[in-house]
């Protein structure tokens, strides 16, 4: 078994208006900020232990499938990495 | 026989609710989602709210509470159920309709009346009203914009499986008449089946007399 952290990274979709993100932007060109577009994502960093780093991908991308992203807002990227 | 409005930590249309249906005549109780739905469900009501703090999504964890399988199961039988507000965002996290419900396009939480439209009233939820009907419903949300694929949304057209969108007080489903954003106005739908039904306007809030308006009162006739 090895110990690793799988950073799961949730995304909307290319397409699905983000109004938070949206504002913020208006905030950040409010205080002269000099700016195109602004994305927003949420970041999960998950510390489990795994056979493999192979194995740990895979239950943290079930995780994202079953609910950390709402797979019709959602695209999501996992990474692991050994800690 | 009874209507089941499931409160999860967070619920707080769920007393609404059950005074609403009472007073129609519908028999109601609470059910915490912890004890579970006694036997003698005839009806469920995912009911308004914040469950669990709107924690990840709007309805997120709601929709992976263990009673969710026991509703499933119910739904699965054939027994109506009616998700409003929170309830519809738990209704969709949990895929017993499609799309999502999240955050208002003017990122800001809306509290008014507004009018709906009424676009099949072949259902047990509309058939008090006709096609094209006007009524008014508050609401109260912050992630109510309604999101669903372009096949997704061809799908609920092709099937009539939309029941409300949202209008100008002439029945117009305009830009300025849509308090969320949603996709095609969208305030209301069907699931797969015609007893499940999720919309984000408030029926129970307009049904009692003495609080305004009684246009909801036909959408809670559906568990009737």
């Amino acid at each position: 078994m090895g110990a690793y952290t799988a950073t799961v990274t949730v995304r909307l979709k290319e397409g699905v208006r983000d109004p938070e993100a949206e504002t913020t932007a208006r905030a950040l060109e409010r205080l002269g900020f000099d700016l195109e577009t602004l994305r927003s994502a949420d970041r999960f960093e998950v510390d489990l232990d795994a056979e493999s780093a192979d194995a740990a991908a895979n239950r943290a991308e079930a995780m994202a499938e079953r609910l950390l992203a709402n797979p019709t807002i959602h695209d999501y990227t996992v990474e692991v990495t050994e800690r | 026989m009874t209507v089941a409005v499931v409160r999860f930590g967070g619920s707080n249309c769920d007393r609404d609710a059950v005074r609403a249906l009472d007073h129609l005549g519908i028999d109601a109780e609470i059910v915490w989602h912890g004890d579970g739905l006694s036997a003698d469900t005839s009806g469920i009501v995912l009911p308004g709210g914040f469950s669990y703090g709107d924690y990840l999504r709007a309805g997120a964890m709601a929709a992976r509470d263990p009673v969710m399988d026991e509703v499933r199961e119910y739904v699965a039988a054939g027994t109506p159920l009616l998700g409003v507000c929170n309830g519809a965002q738990v209704g969709c996290e949990a895929g017993l309709v499609p799309g999502a419900f999240t955050t208002n396009a003017g990122a800001r939480f809306r509290c008014e009346h507004v009018h709906l439209r009424v676009e099949n009233a072949d259902t047990r939820w509309t058939r008090a009203y006709d096609e094209g009907d006007v009524v008014e419903f508050p609401i109260a949300h912050g992630e109510g914009r309604f999101e669903a694929t372009d096949e997704a949304l061809e799908r609920l057209r092709a099937e009539d499986r939309i029941l409300f969108r949202y209008c100008d007080a002439d029945g117009n489903p305009t830009a300025a008449a849509n308090p969320n954003g949603s996709k095609d106005n969208v305030a209301g739908l069907l699931g797969d089946r015609e007893s499940v039904a999720v919309l984000m306007p408030h029926p129970e809030r307009a049904t009692l007399p003495d609080v305004g308006g009684t246009d909801g009162q036909g959408v809670l006739q559906g568990f009737a």
